[in-house]
């Protein structure tokens, strides 16, 4: 690992300002960063740890209906905070199906939103990777690419961004607060990540020393609770990223689908919301034959980066067993193994 | 640039000089305080063997620098038995053949202590093997970590209820 200069600042105008100069990173618990340091994948100059600063570790429910979480809640404290898991399910569940206990005890949100891909050729320094080096090439194009981006993918990059909470989160219109240089701001969630395009190595919009400082979730998103599940195939049953998974949630009234939210993992550079997909779901009646519609506008823009074109058509899957899922509606309590296509009580007949 | 830090381990407080800030928690308890019941596996989050308790919560301690925990209260594997008398889920583990070579076992031990403070899987074995899916056995133990995860809870739900009753 490289040597670094670590600081702790005690203000987050003082992080900012500190995070802002050429060669620095924020720290928050690490779990990603320290990985991709000790491998040579980061080499930052200094790390500007966040994890002391004050108000950052709050979940509070706002007098709009909505809900704001600080950047610094665990991903195990958020997805087992009672209130939260009931309102939002597909959330709590993608939380508890991503990574180990261990790590989720550790985890931040602002680090789940901001880890890295886990593209084997942006890991491995000897290989060439444009989003670690940028021009250097791609070296995942023509090598084992079997889990690789079917949509939004360039010649110049075909990694995937591999958060399961990010999914359900992008579904249900998340917003990001950020501080920066200039102040607070907000943007979507849904514009936080980038396509790969020509620039793989700008991987969001953020400015330098832009911090993150808290997720938020509108007050519509609760509507969902009913009827939302978060749904993943992984190469494992357990402690695996997604192969493919999909968010989804619905608002039935009268029978008929009133409003629905759908998004998909593992598939993109980005959590990859399939709104021509939802427009499709809007006033019909919650059939299986509307549920592949939805897949099959979902993935029309699909194409194989490799040797990955089964992903095309089991995501298809995915997304009318999680509908199917989600019409059956939100199970009491988060399954054994949750999001997982095998957990004993999905209560789904497979379409 | 030295850095000062201070930390609780297995319930003694323990003053620090980093010289370097990279060192993680894991290499601190193994090389300055020669506590080496915590392991290093994969050194990179992956297998669990590093497993240790952080106010009370499970982490992997080959993943988390050590400046940045200052002020934490550590529990390690060579805190959790009283004197001589083991701790129940070492107790288990013994009783059930947990392990065969033993590398990944103090893992196992403190996620196993950390998981029955989450409560979330209760005396559900399909709960405890998804709870517990951040420890790996290369020996492939499993079946026995699983019957002594769930023999332990329930000596552990019974201790409750005979002190609520």
């Amino acid at each position: 690992m490289k040597q670094f200069d670590y600081v702790r600042p005690a203000t987050v105008a003082e992080a900012v300002a500190a995070a802002a100069q050429p060669g620095a990173v924020y720290l928050a618990a690490g779990t990603n960063l320290l990985d991709l340091m000790k491998g040579g994948v980061s080499r930052p100059d200094r790390l500007v740890d966040v994890t002391h600063l004050d108000g950052l570790d709050r979940i509070e429910r706002l007098a709009d209906g909505g809900v704001r979480i600080g950047v610094l809640v665990s991903n195990a404290d958020l997805a087992h905070d009672a209130d939260f898991a009931k309102s939002y399910p597909a959330v709590a569940e993608a939380l508890l199906s991503g990574a180990s206990a261990q790590l989720r005890n550790a985890a931040t949100v602002g680090g789940n939103l901001l880890q890295r891909t886990r593209c084997a050729y942006f890991y491995d320094t000897a290989s060439r990777c444009n989003k670690r080096e940028a021009g250097s090439g791609c070296d995942a194009r023509d090598g084992e690419n079997r889990t690789h981006a079917v949509l939004g993918w360039s010649e110049n990059c075909i990694a995937t961004h591999p958060s399961d909470f990010c999914v359900p989160l992008v579904a249900l219109d998340a917003i990001v607060e950020i501080e920066g240089r200039n102040g607070r701001r907000e943007i979507a969630l849904d514009e936080l990540h980038r396509l790969p395009g020509d620039t793989p190595e700008r991987e969001t919009a953020f400015e330098p020393g832009d911090l993150v400082v808290a997720v938020r979730l509108p007050a519509a998103a609760r509507g969902f609770a009913a009827r939302a599940r978060y749904l993943k195939v992984r190469d494992r049953t357990s402690y695996a990223f997604a192969v493919v998974s999909a968010a989804a949630a619905l608002r039935i009234e009268n029978g008929k689908i009133a409003e629905a939210r759908l998004a998909l993992g593992g598939v993109a550079a980005k959590p990859w919301r399939a709104r021509a997909a939802e427009d499709v779901l809007r006033n019909v009646a919650p059939t299986v034959d509307a549920f592949q519609e939805a897949a099959r506008r979902a993935l029309a823009d699909a194409k194989p980066s490799g040797d990955n074109a089964f992903k095309i058509e089991l995501a298809r899957r995915i997304v009318v067993r999680a509908l199917s899922l989600a019409v059956a509606g939100t199970p009491a309590r988060i399954p054994a193994l949750p999001a997982s296509p095998f957990a004993s009580t999905s209560g789904a007949i497979h379409a | 640039m030295n850095h000062s830090i201070s930390l609780t381990v297995n319930g003694a407080r323990r003053e620090f000089v980093l010289e370097d800030p990279r060192v993680t928690l894991l290499d601190l308890l193994r090389e300055r305080l020669h506590l080496t019941g915590t392991k290093k596996g994969c050194d990179r989050g992956q297998c669990g063997a590093c497993t240790i308790l952080v106010d009370g919560k499970r982490i992997n301690s080959c993943l988390a620098l050590a400046i940045s925990h200052d002020g934490a209260d550590i529990l390690t594997i060579e805190g959790v038995a009283r004197g001589d008398q083991l701790h129940p889920v070492q107790a288990a583990f013994i009783a059930h053949d947990g392990f065969q070579c033993g590398f990944c076992t103090p893992g196992q031990i403190m996620s196993a202590i950390g998981m029955m403070s989450e409560a979330q899987a209760g005396n559900d074995p399909e709960r405890v093997r998804e709870c517990m899916s951040g420890n790996l056995c290369r020996c492939g133990a499993y079946a026995g970590i699983v019957d002594a995860v769930l023999d332990a809870q329930a000596g552990m739900d019974e201790s409750n209820q005979r002190r609520s009753a």
